[in-house]
């Protein structure tokens, strides 16, 4: 008996003639998924289905934890599989399964079988009836129960034989790579690196761009934004961070602007170089981790006037959360624990007791203005110096 | 240009020190519980460390139980004795200015269902030895105080602590963490009456993983780690060989120079203190001269967070510390700036500096150069 999974999607399915190429992409990532998990595994694609054999043994945890962060995988059923030696050998060797699988036997079942290839001696209805019946017998405790059972047994005939009890939800969404890239605005908040998360299942490959203010932020701050890449990158595969300091061009609004404009200001310089680093990258739109009147700069007035400085569309898939929503989704993907470690972010250090929470932007961009020509230099030297962070992908055991 | 000035957080480690330690583990590496030579040899280096460590104190060589650092040391002290007098009482006092590796325990006893009494300090923060004398009790069965304090280089009045504790109750342990005033302050604790006194290895510029606890003869202390009854049963566990000839080398090198080390360590706090207090918005906390321990100021610089600060530093390659290293890693307001009476903002403004008998006057100079520059600067920005 081989150890395998049977890995399901569900929308992909309906992609009528770009089908293939979501399914070939979504093949692509279950092999990088596993590439850091012990054993070696054939990944195949029989009708509608991704297949994972496992070449000896393997540790299924291991592997469903790495299968589970895959987008565009709705379940995963990790099953037994043989090879056709006729009906008896079948017969045991699911009697023998169900031994191992499950400890007490005293469950209502239904056996599920079905012919993907039609030339096998029997038809699914004998299949399930002659299963049943060997069940039965090996385990008199058992019962049948066809409308409601509280274990569905499937049997799948293919060129080989799988059988399966459980299935596993995967994370659903699209696999990465099949839409397209997005430029993250990541800090070391708990938000921004949850929407990177939502906008990879959707199958948006990403990179990012944090902004660094040293000695106002720490290099642990830093370390900190890039356990975070890591961590977001073992869903959505390798990341290109883009480390900008930022520390000259915050003094110099602070030396200039009133200070209650300070943050919305810099949110807007923030969108203007996310975008110079979203044309390099190929990124199609930028994402930030914003939901409305979560601060001030948050505001519907204020995201009006950050988004006049992007150039690209802004995604903002947090738009409509709770707090306490985003907490619940950052606990559930790994990222919550390292969000909140107490290194300060660029965007608290200078901001003002009081700032605006109704910007104008003709206001705004009035003050702006005497940010001067040579302000210009600035952004582009910030630009120009930033330093580029390979995050490699894949699984962070963090 | 590296000037290093968190010499409290830890120490270069000797290069004489590093070189014993790399023969140790690459030649002389045997189990000194092994019967053969290989084995003896790792013994020979423990029996000569011990030798040095139990001169430099002038205690005997049976009184000295090495361990894994300061952290284990105190923690040694603490339980062992507090659990090894149980039966006599339950009462226990320390300071409200003790390092973590001391208060955390003390907080483990009363969890335990000690009671415990926590003396204030003034603002210098000295404790007051009549608080002391009024808190002591029939019952009281272990009395632990720092000798420096590692955030404001306070030098607590351990000998008079020690008479007076004996002569109230003659049953309680007086127990003392040197870990910041060893090699730097001379100190014999026979002599002054101490029972228990922890020292680590990494402060004094010895290996990290290296200490010793000194437990006067006669004084019951539970071990707190068994096993196979290493260090005559106070601390199980194969010794660590390395470490321990390491500490050994740096011990002998602290203490056989200290007079000369403590005019030098002196005369540069005078510099350094002179100049911070030469700059505009800089705060001295805690004694600032030599009342005080002489390798530790602790300045704050109004308006500008500690963290700012350090980091602002560490660009020019000047390394401090903000509050005390050993719980910057958390957020929190230090319980000993906030027990000599620093309050809101302060609190969070408070950088130490910590010198080393390597440290120059060069240094110091530069030091407080890069601080006039950049305290103007970064007052200037700030939350409004």
């Amino acid at each position: 008996m081989n150890q395998a999974f049977l890995v399901k999607y569900g929308e992909i399915g309906i992609k009528g003639k770009n089908r293939h190429l979501f399914e070939e992409r979504l093949v692509k990532q279950v092999e990088f998924a596993l590439k850091d998990v012990d054993g070696i595994f054939k990944v195949t694609r029989p009708q509608g289905r991704v297949f994972v054999e496992a070449q000896g043994p393997v540790d299924k945890t291991e592997v469903l934890d790495a299968l589970t962060k895959v987008f565009g995988v709705t379940a995963i059923a990790p099953c037994t599989y043989i090879e056709d030696t006729g009906f008896d050998d079948l017969a045991k060797a699911v009697v023998d399964y169900v031994g191992e699988e499950f400890a007490g036997k005293d469950f209502t079942f239904k056996v599920n079988a079905r012919r993907a290839r039609k030339n096998y001696p029997m038809d699914s209805m004998e299949i399930n009836a002659a299963i049943g019946e060997k069940l039965l017998d090996a385990y008199p405790t058992l019962k049948v129960d066809v409308h409601n059972p509280e274990v569905m047994l499937h049997i799948e005939i293919r060129e080989k034989i799988n059988f399966y009890a459980s299935e596993i939800p995967g994370p659903g969404g699209m696999p990465v790579g099949t839409n397209g890239k997005a430029e993250l605005l990541l800090s070391g908040g708990i938000d921004s690196p949850v929407a990177g998360y939502m906008v990879a299942k959707r199958g948006v490959t990403i990179d990012a761009v944090y902004f660094h203010a040293p000695p106002y932020t720490s290099e642990r701050a830093k370390q900190k934004v890039v356990d975070l890449a890591k961590l977001i990158s073992g869903y959505s595969g390798p990341m290109r961070l883009h480390v900008v300091n930022f520390t000259d061009i915050q003094l110099k609004i602070y030396d200039t602007c009133p200070h209650e404009e300070l943050t919305i200001i810099m949110r807007r310089y923030m969108m203007k170089i996310a975008g110079h680093f979203a044309k390099a990258d190929g990124a199609l739109g930028l994402v930030t981790g914003e939901s409305i009147g979560q601060v001030a700069s948050q505001t519907m007035q204020s995201l009006l006037v950050t988004d006049n400085a992007a150039t690209l569309p802004v995604y903002r898939p947090l738009i409509g959360f709770d707090k306490s929503e985003i907490v619940d989704i950052a606990k559930r993907i790994g990222t919550y624990e390292t969000s909140i470690l107490p290194y300060e972010d660029c965007c608290t250090i200078f901001v003002a007791r009081h700032p605006v929470t109704k910007p104008n932007l003709k206001i705004i961009k009035a003050s702006e203005a005497r940010l001067g020509k040579s302000f210009e230099d600035l952004v582009e030297q910030a630009v120009s110096e930033a330093e580029l962070v390979r995050i490699p992908g894949g699984i962070s055991r963090k | 240009m590296e000037i290093y000035l968190d010499n409290s957080a830890t120490t270069r480690c000797l290069p004489e020190a590093a070189e014993v330690m790399t023969r140790i583990l690459t030649e002389d590496y045997g189990n000194p519980s092994s019967l053969h030579n290989k084995g003896l040899a790792g013994e020979n280096y423990i029996r000569h460390a011990r030798e040095t460590v139990a001169k430099s104190i002038k205690a005997k060589e049976k009184e000295i139980v090495f361990t894994s650092g300061g952290t284990e040391s105190n923690n040694l002290a603490i339980f062992g004795a507090a659990r090894a007098n149980r039966r006599t009482g339950m009462h226990v006092i320390t300071t409200a200015v003790e390092h973590p590796s001391v208060a955390n325990p003390f907080g483990a006893l009363a969890d335990e269902g000690y009671d415990v009494t926590y003396l204030p300090v003034d603002r210098k923060g000295v404790v007051d030895c009549e608080m002391l004398r009024e808190s002591l009790r029939p019952d009281t069965v272990l009395v632990s105080m720092m000798h420096v304090n590692n955030e404001v280089g306070a030098i607590e009045p351990v000998e008079e602590a020690a008479a007076i504790v004996h002569e109230a109750a003659p049953k309680a342990v007086f127990h003392v963490d040197a870990i910041q005033s060893f090699g730097k302050l001379a100190l014999f604790p026979g002599r002054a009456g101490i029972d228990l006194l922890s020292v680590s290895g990494h402060k004094l510029h010895g290996p990290k993983g290296s200490g010793f606890l000194f437990i006067r003869e006669g004084v019951k202390v539970a071990p707190q780690i068994l096993g196979g009854g290493h260090e005559r049963l106070m601390r199980s566990g194969t010794e660590n060989v390395p470490a321990i000839a390491g500490l050994g080398v740096a011990v002998e090198f602290m203490t056989k120079n200290l007079p000369e080390h403590q005019r030098k360590l002196y005369a540069i706090k005078k510099r350094l203190v002179e100049g911070l207090e030469s700059i505009d918005g800089i705060s001295l906390n805690g004694p600032t001269g030599e009342d005080g321990a002489p390798q530790i100021v602790s300045a704050t610089v109004s308006g500008v967070r500690a963290e700012v600060m350090l980091h602002a530093l560490e660009d020019r390659g000047i390394y401090v510390s903000a509050g005390s290293a050993c719980s910057s890693h958390k957020p929190g307001i230090s319980k000993t700036l906030a027990a000599i009476g620093l309050k809101g903002d302060a609190l969070e403004q408070t950088v130490r500096f910590s010198t080393s008998v390597f440290t120059t006057e060069e240094e110091i100079d530069a030091a407080v150069a890069a601080m006039r520059d950049l305290v103007p600067m970064l007052r200037k920005y700030r939350r409004r």
